[in-house]
């Protein structure tokens, strides 16, 4: 334990290291008068702001992890069921597939404004919204992820008699179980981007909102905390889903764990 | 007169709507708990015919017959091993051998019984629960055998199962693969590249021509079991290697 946290320190420290100069160059830039307080205020101020408003702060967080946390849950959901129901009926797959793909090249997040007209201003078309962006990433992986298996092992279980179903079960599933969590991690990453683009269309609560009001505002270090937790919250709901991925799939070989 | 395990009745396959003939009657048989090998050159269609006695493929002509009934095009009547040891990744060593088993019918609590039973006489008890990429190759071939071996069916295929393993490892396998069968009668066809394999495990030898595939002879191994790792010392086994690789040569220059 001691030697692997040793290690890993050594890995992170250049990172780290270059982060606090970066910190230490924006602060005295700021005191030094190079730029002025209105347009980039300073680590410190910014730190300062986030202790003085830390209860609106969580209120607002808690309001957006909500909107990413159930819309991502839902689309990640309905991402998996619609990816086999397609895998098994290969006629619709052939028509849809294309399409889903297609789709990952489109800023699926614009047609938060139509959800807007259509539905209003109430937490369902921003829900809807997230639900959509995080549907797309995860049935493509899990499409491909049906589709890509070893031939050598879908030979072997035909050749022993197993049908379509058994294949599918013990095969084309749990091989798409691996190419499910790259589609859960980029769909983490879109979760909280596109709960804060909802929360901008219109809201009254959320770190979106929170934003875009101390913008109007002019309390550039208010919008800056906002920003920091933002990315502090998508940054931990991407290394959750990377930790279930690594309690899920234990099978994988570890570098030089394989014996001669 | 017993049953055969399987009988080949004047098989033909051929592939580009007729046009390429890879099979031209292939007809033979394996007897209950006979030990046949069949040996050819590279692309004499030994994997073509593998599928099709597994029904994977229909074969052109002929028919396949298995314990006495026609088989012809359909699964599930035979247990196999093939080349790479083909274990699911995400399965532990035994539900590896488990899914293999129920997938032939049999239930699961005794799927799991057995596999960890069997798993125990062929030495592998502390891999019970591991993933197969922890095993070596041979390791994982030894699993891979016993999976086939545990299926009820009474026909095993098994499709050049050491050609992956290096020389000692594939040696060891040998011997290992001979004192199993010799304790665990099943009628096999085994597929191999190599002759004194072929020698040393079979009953009997069908040299198969390239393609497209004829039996060019038969074979009948005459040395008693069990048979001493040092089998390849006596003159009759050079003898019979000899001849097998002289008929390997002439199969292939039929075709030139």
């Amino acid at each position: 334990m001691g030697n692997k946290g040793w290690s890993s320190l050594k890995a992170i420290w250049p990172s780290a290291a270059l982060v606090i100069i970066l910190l230490a160059v924006w602060q005295l830039s700021v005191n030094g008068g190079l730029v002025p307080e209105w347009q980039l205020p300073s680590p410190l101020s910014i730190w300062k702001e986030i202790i003085d408003s830390w209860p609106r702060l969580i209120d607002n967080a808690s309001a957006t992890v909500q909107l990413a946390l159930i819309g991502f849950a839902g689309g990640a959901l309905a991402g998996f069921i619609l990816a086999a129901v397609l895998h098994l009926i290969p006629f619709v797959r052939r028509a849809v597939y294309p399409l889903l793909v297609v789709s990952q090249n489109v800023p699926v997040i614009a047609i938060g404004p139509i959800l807007t007209i259509w539905l209003g201003y109430g937490v369902l078309p921003k829900l809807i919204l997230v639900w959509i962006v995080c549907f797309f990433p995860v049935s493509v992986a899990m499409l491909n992820g049906f589709k890509d298996t070893d031939l050598g092992l879908r030979n072997y279980l035909r050749m022993i008699g197993a049908g379509n179903w058994t294949v599918f079960l013990r095969l084309e599933l749990p091989n798409a179980v691996t190419h499910l969590f790259s589609g859960l991690k980029i769909a983490a990453s879109y979760a909280v981007l596109s709960a804060i683009v909802a929360e901008w269309l219109g809201a009254d609560k959320g770190l979106g909102h929170y934003m875009i009001l101390s913008s109007k505002g002019y309390e550039p270090a208010r919008v800056f905390a906002a920003v920091l937790l933002i990315v502090l919250l998508s940054l931990v709901l991407y290394g959750a889903v990377a930790a279930v991925e690594k309690l899920v799939i234990r099978w994988r070989p570890v570098k030089g764990e394989r014996k001669g | 007169m017993t049953i055969p395990a399987l009988e080949l009745k004047g098989i033909r396959k051929a592939f580009d709507s007729g046009k390429k003939t890879v099979l031209d009657g292939i007809s033979l048989t394996v007897g209950e708990n006979e030990f046949v090998s069949l040996i050819g050159p590279s692309g004499s269609g030994k994997t073509t015919l593998f599928q099709l006695i597994g029904g994977l493929e229909k074969p052109t002509a002929g028919e396949v017959w298995i314990g006495g009934k026609e088989t012809t095009g359909s699964r599930g009547h035979i247990s196999y091993m093939p080349q790479q040891a083909s274990l699911m990744p995400w399965r532990s060593v035994s539900a590896n051998i488990e899914l293999a088993v129920q997938v032939a019918g049999i239930e699961k609590k005794q799927s799991v019984k057995m596999a960890r039973e069997w798993l125990e006489r062929i030495g592998l008890q502390e891999y019970t629960d591991a993933y197969p990429h922890v095993l070596s190759g041979g390791m994982q071939q030894r699993v891979s055998f016993l999976r086939a071996l545990l299926s009820p069916q009474p026909l095993m295929l098994l499709d050049e199962p050491f050609g992956a393993l290096d020389a000692l490892t594939r040696q060891q396998m040998q011997q290992w693969l001979m004192a199993m069968w010799e304790e665990n009668r099943r009628s096999v066809l085994f597929v191999t590249h190599s002759i004194e394999e072929a020698l040393l495990l079979s009953d009997r030898i069908l040299v198969l021509s390239a393609a497209p595939a004829t039996i060019v002879e038969e074979i009948k191994v005459p040395f008693a079991r069990p048979r001493p790792a040092q089998l390849w010392k006596e003159p009759q086994f050079n003898e019979l290697k000899e001849r097998i690789q002289e008929l390997l040569h002439q199969g292939e220059a039929v075709v030139k």
